[in-house]
């Protein structure tokens, strides 16, 4: 196993006229070269802004990344994504990381062929002419499975259903065959049959192209039949991070417990109404002194109350950030 | 595409049949138009016989014909005032009241454009505040009272421009410049705000994900949106300026039609009135269907959907 990128208590904070959002309060996490590494959590739990803080892709100001460090170790020497010059990270955007973003209708500039903003990626990264570029981009649109690419190429997005537009959102995304994907929730705005075969699009793409996929999804049914490591997020911080088997057979956060107990199952023989976790998310305006999820956990104690939990290891590659011990159903000791 | 023309033919069709009824009725519903066409003082036995002569006494359905078939070879009978045929009379006058629009609303594009590029691109810098301040200025400022102090200051006190007519090549700078001022405010604000609205949308985020120049971003993918809506105000805008300088047109004298619709009111001279709305409502029309297709050339949803 490498590890190709290593990001370290990352910290983002938006700057509004309501005040100061805290939206990434010191994530830490890497990745492995061709691994399906899933990222759950809630809306606002700051899945989104970190992967978009590593590429310089939130708006400056308000946003600011306040610390941390996006090591890109494929590089020799290694190269902290987070301090790369405009141009330097421009030639990692789109060449080196590839984004598919959740909402394929927007997602696409209305005004421009398909053709043309596969194209430019390619011109820019590959530094192709444009009669390769427009070759290649046809033989990426096969690829990704569009019938007859040719004329398809001349097309403009509201030309095609969401889950072909989803797929010239990959193409793009593997133009220029990056070391890393990053799939910014791809299947919540598609149908279910459709998620499905983007789900497949993206496991064949992996298998043939070895590259890494990071998956923000808030979907636990696809995590479990994609990722190989599962990121659980909660209000800006990681609650915990473990091998997707052990995720789902020995889950260590409350969050994460609370998150599997809340889907339903096909299997379930007994009529259950579906557990909710109680109460609202924290909310990102106030700075937190203790545990984000104490005033949902039914665990909590008055260390929850006080102190912030860091990520411990509690297993092979399994880190959870929690001061209750669920198995042995008592507060850890340090 | 050609649908979509056909369609737009049409509805622009349909509604100059609407203006025509409109200016029809508009001079019947009175009562008596030749009680209104003739001068106050004429006596009863003249009324009656411009009455017969102008066919007012035959029943309603029947003029509507008449105006129509006269309508469309472009007869609308003869002006009141001069005696001569009213059409021929409005297209002479024609080309002032293009110059004076065309003039304006170049004025209003070179430098409305730019500001409300600038002002959208660094929203909050010195460029946008003049910009803004600007498009405010422009359209508040009730414009007969800025064409007279401009008259008064720039003409006569600085002896600059003309203060009336179009005999030389600078006359046409100040009213052209009166008449563009609240259109070049306009498509400042717009221009800014479409500028924004369109940085803000998911595919320039897509664009920065594929690592573009931000200068490929601006030009290719952010005007490119941005047009779309400008093409629709400043066509409408057009229409406006052609039909909507009757009191500039009359402040500096320029002889173009809305000067000439301004004395046949005065002159009461209805048949002249009539051809100078019908005219102008077909060149709005006009104007407002070239926008269209214009559109369809940008924005390709428009182009393939129907």
């Amino acid at each position: 196993m490498t590890t190709i990128l290593q990001v370290e208590n990352l910290v983002t904070r938006f700057y509004t006229l309501d005040g100061v959002v805290y939206a990434v309060n010191g994530v830490s996490f890497n990745l492995q070269k061709g691994e399906t590494l899933a990222i759950v959590g809630e809306s606002g739990s700051g899945k989104s802004v970190t992967m978009m803080s590593i590429l310089g892709l939130i708006p400056i100001p308000p946003g600011k990344i306040e610390s941390g460090e996006a090591g890109l170790l494929l590089d020799d020497p290694p190269r902290d994504l987070l301090r790369l010059s405009p141009p330097e990270l421009r030639r990692v955007r789109g060449g080196r990381i590839g984004f598919v973003f959740q909402d394929p209708i927007s997602s696409l500039n209305p005004v421009l062929t398909i053709g043309e903003q596969i194209t430019e990626s390619l011109t820019k990264h590959l530094g192709l002419s444009r009669e390769k570029a427009k070759a290649q981009t046809i033989k990426l649109l096969g690829y990704v499975g569009i019938s007859d690419p040719e004329l398809r190429y001349k097309n403009y997005p509201h030309q095609f259903s969401g889950g072909m537009r989803q797929r010239v959102m990959i193409a793009i995304a593997i133009a220029c065959s990056p070391e890393i994907v990053i799939a910014d929730e791809p299947t919540t705005a598609l149908d279910v049959t459709i998620q499905a075969q983007i789900v497949e699009l993206f496991q064949r793409l992996q298998k043939e192209m070895g590259m890494a996929i990071i998956w923000i999804t808030h979907d636990l049914g696809v995590v479990a039949g994609i990722a190989d490591r599962v990121l659980v997020m909660y209000g800006g911080r990681v609650a915990e991070v473990a091998l997707v088997d052990d995720l789902y057979e020995l889950p260590q956060h409350p969050y994460t417990v609370g998150l599997l107990g809340a889907l339903p199952r096909l299997d379930a023989t007994d009529t259950k109404r579906l557990v909710s976790i109680q109460g609202t998310p924290p909310d990102l305006l106030v700075p937190l002194n203790h545990c984000p999820f104490a005033k949902r956990c039914e665990y909590a104690f008055e260390r929850c109350r006080a102190e912030i939990p860091a990520l411990r290891p509690v297993g092979a590659g399994h880190r959870v950030a929690c001061f209750y011990d669920l198995q042995k159903g008592k507060p850890r000791h340090d | 595409m050609q649908r979509y023309f056909i369609s737009k033919l049409g509805q622009s069709v349909l509604l100059l049949f609407g203006v025509l009824l409109l200016v029809f009725v508009m001079v019947r519903i009175t009562g008596d138009p030749a009680a209104l066409m003739m001068p106050r003082e004429a006596s009863p036995e003249d009324v009656e016989a411009f009455r017969e002569a102008m066919g007012f006494n035959r029943p309603l359905p029947l003029q509507f014909v008449d105006f129509l078939s006269g309508a469309i070879v472009g007869d609308f009978g003869n002006s009141l005032h001069f005696k001569t045929p009213a059409m021929p009379m409005v297209l002479a006058r024609l080309p002032a009241t293009v110059q004076l629009a065309g003039v304006g609303l170049l004025m209003a594009i070179v430098v409305g454009i730019p500001l409300g590029l600038v002002g959208g691109f660094t929203p909050g810098s010195l460029v946008d505040s003049v910009g803004r301040g600007l498009a405010l200025l422009g359209q508040s400022i009730p414009n007969f009272w800025l064409a007279l102090i401009m008259i008064l200051f720039f003409a006569v006190r600085l002896g600059w421009f003309p203060s009336f007519g179009r005999d030389y090549w600078n006359s046409v700078i100040m009213p052209a410049f009166v008449l563009g001022l609240p259109t070049m405010g306009q498509i400042v604000r717009l221009t800014r705000s479409a500028v924004l609205e369109i940085r803000g949308e998911d595919f320039i985020r897509t664009a920065n994900s594929k690592g573009l120049e931000p200068g490929t971003i601006y030009t290719k993918h952010v005007l490119r949106n941005v047009a779309i809506p400008l093409v629709s105000v400043i066509g409408v805008q057009f229409g406006y300026m052609l039909g909507g300088s009757i009191y500039i047109e009359t402040i500096f004298a320029w002889p173009g039609i809305g000067q000439l619709l301004e004395q046949s009111i005065g002159w009461r001279d209805f048949p002249l009135v009539q051809a100078i709305a019908i005219f102008t409502s077909l060149v709005v029309l006009a104007i407002n269907l070239f926008t269209d297709v214009a559109y369809a050339v940008i924005d390709p949803r428009i182009r393939y959907d129907t």
